[in-house]
């Protein structure tokens, strides 16, 4: 039982500074592309930083950061988790370190299910926040831990925030939302959830608010609009930013490292080009703006 | 016998929280496992639990015998629209005032059919019998949890256990009528409790199979294979595939183009490799949108309308298959 450790934070958050997860109680609105770009843009600013998946049933980071193929690697002091990119090593460059971990490494084969129910899940999570050694190689700190969670209000949620009850203080949550009412409703209940446990609201990005087409550059509002303003304004939440739908992002991450056309470069070079860097960097801003303290 | 008198055995009797690694106290190991060594509820898992079948299987078996079709709506990946799709597919099918049909949304943190179907705010009667589902038109019902919550935005913050044993109220309390011809089963993303406690409930009264959503990318595919080889190893039949969200038509320019990108094929591709029917594409349509937080049904606004008959051509493909199979069982 947990009777042990009341009172510690988990032991693999001791060389992390800040800690901010990225919730939203729907699916498919953008949790996992809002965390790469987040971990992107806090890299760029020359950031270490540490993406921890607890999506068990659906992991797609690994995916997102074109590291399916990569493992995860135990060590005498825990798991190492898999390196997407070391801007440290580079010369003359300002980026920093950006590190993965997610169940989608420990599974064999990528078409198999992982079918668990809640204790199980309970336990991996556990597991992840006690054995993962972050800020490994050259820095012995990480600057930020995102963590992306799956959809809901149930176990890993409950779970992580079991064991960040401990870890005070976070940061706290970035929610991420589509426009449409049958997400905002979703994330509302979310949103009660963070209060519920005690989760800071960092604000609500609106993802896929916009198609703009590339023919005549009309803006479409495909999922209507405006819904994560107004509900910011509702519950007074910070909105961080409108993220509209650009089928090139899509394409960025399918085409990452793609040797057949020549061209071997990870997602974080690929993403400064990117028209969507520098609405991001923008929510980053007001992210650091709000000066949060160091945990350590 | 009232709902509410049936005892619940997986939740009421378990002295503490279940502890890592629980084989699940329905499970025929349970209390007998190596987990299972120390946990104060072993005692309880161990002799307490009949032995044989749940009794209230043969319930949950009465109550769905009324039902002639049972369709789970599955997809490993949220918002892809399997929600969308089940009420597109409740309207379409009940577009016949001859047949009667039942929704189910199992989807308990994030439930969005009562919004789609324009029964937001509505609440579940209790009666002798069970509980009534909330009807928003003649011939369609509907129960979700959003019926049961105090207020909408509260958070329904459940873990497993609590899950499974609303969902098996679902199934065994629900009063569907004297016949219904089809059970429409909306779940949540992913392969979990859920899914798990619905497949092993409806498992006696039989399901038809699963119609599987997904979007084109891969990102969303690769969840879907997974969802798949559950399927697969849960022993459900796949009646189809069906890609939403496939490409958009700008209405200002007609211009098409493909917002998720199928790189690696699409749906049509990972039917071919796994097998199974693709139903056909379904393209992105802004009213789509709009009719479901509004309610309304998108047939009787925008009938003639590309996604319309494109969703049309899919509700029919799949009561195609599901009638052709039927017939094989008879003969």
């Amino acid at each position: 039982m947990e009777t042990e450790t009341i009172g510690e934070a988990p032991v693999s958050l001791k060389n992390v500074k800040h800690v901010i997860l990225i919730l939203s109680g729907k699916g498919g609105v953008g949790k996992s592309s809002v965390t790469t770009q987040t971990a992107i843009s806090l890299v760029n600013k020359g950031f270490n930083v540490g993406v921890l998946d607890i999506d068990l049933t659906g992991p797609s980071l690994p995916r997102m950061f074109g590291v399916e193929d990569k493992q995860v690697f135990q060590s005498t002091a825990g798991w190492v988790p898999v390196k997407v990119y070391e801007g440290k090593k580079q010369e003359d460059s300002k980026k920093g370190n950006l590190s993965l971990m997610s169940l989608g490494f420990l599974i064999g084969n990528r078409n198999s299910s992982v079918v668990w129910r809640g204790p199980k899940k309970t336990a991996m999570i556990r597991q992840f926040l006690k054995d993962v050694v972050w800020g490994g190689g050259d820095d012995k700190h990480l600057d930020y831990l995102l963590i992306d969670t799956p959809p809901g209000t149930s176990d890993e949620h409950i779970a992580i925030a079991e064991e960040l009850r401990w870890a005070q203080p976070i940061d706290g949550a970035i929610i991420v939302t589509t426009p449409q009412q049958v997400a905002t409703a979703d994330v509302r209940k979310e949103i009660n959830f963070c209060k519920k446990v005690n989760f800071g609201i960092l604000g609500v990005i609106e993802n896929m608010s916009g198609f703009i087409c590339p023919y005549c550059s009309e803006c479409t509002s495909i999922f209507s609009s405006g819904g994560g303003k107004t509900l910011c304004e509702s519950l007074d939440l910070t909105f961080l930013g409108n993220l509209p739908i650009d089928p090139t992002f899509v394409e960025l991450i399918e085409t990452q490292n793609d040797k057949s056309k020549g061209e071997n470069k990870s997602l974080v070079d690929l993403y400064d080009d990117s028209p969507l860097k520098p609405v991001m960097n923008e929510v980053v801003e007001k992210i650091l703006a709000k000066n949060y303290p160091s945990r350590i | 016998m009232a709902p509410s008198q049936v005892q619940d055995i997986s939740n009421t009797q378990l002295e503490a929280p279940e502890p890592e690694h629980c084989p699940g106290p329905e499970s025929e190991s349970a209390g007998k496992e190596d987990a299972c060594q120390g946990c104060p509820n072993q005692n309880i898992c161990a002799s307490q639990l009949p032995q044989g079948p749940d009794p209230d299987m043969s319930l949950i078996h009465q109550r769905l015998s009324v039902i002639d079709h049972k369709i789970l709506v599955l997809s490993g990946k949220g918002g892809v629209g399997k929600s969308t799709f089940t009420s597109m597919l409740a309207w379409a099918i009940a577009a016949d005032e001859d047949i009667e049909v039942g929704a189910m949304d199992l989807d308990i943190c994030g439930p969005s059919l009562p919004l789609m179907l324009g029964a937001n705010g509505e609440t579940v009667h209790q009666s002798n019998s069970g509980w009534s589902p909330v009807y928003v038109a003649d011939n369609l019902g509907v129960i979700s949890i959003s019926f049961m919550l105090p207020d909408p935005d509260s958070a329904v913050i459940w873990r497993g256990a609590k899950k499974n044993g609303l969902i098996k109220q679902f199934l065994k309390d629900v009063t569907w009528g004297e016949h219904l011809d089809y059970l429409l089963v909306d779940t949540p993303p992913g392969t979990s409790d859920e899914h798990l406690s619905v497949t092993n409930y409806m498992k006696e009264a039989g399901i038809d199979g699963a119609l599987i959503v997904t979007t084109p990318q891969e990102v969303s595919l690769l969840d879907v294979r997974k969802e798949i080889d559950f399927c697969r190893k849960a022993n459900i039949r796949i009646l189809g595939l069906v890609e939403n969200m496939s490409g958009f038509v700008c209405p200002n320019c007609k211009g098409e183009s493909f917002i998720f990108k199928p790189t690696t094929g699409g749906g049509r591709k990972l039917c071919e490799e796994l097998g199974i029917p693709f139903l056909g594409s379904v393209p992105l349509d802004p009213r789509i949108a709009k009719a479901c937080d509004s309610g309304e049904c998108f047939f009787n606004d925008y009938a003639d309308s590309p996604a319309a008959t494109a969703i049309l051509d899919v509700v029919d493909a799949l009561r195609d298959n599901i009638e052709v199979n039927m017939k094989k069982l008879s003969i």
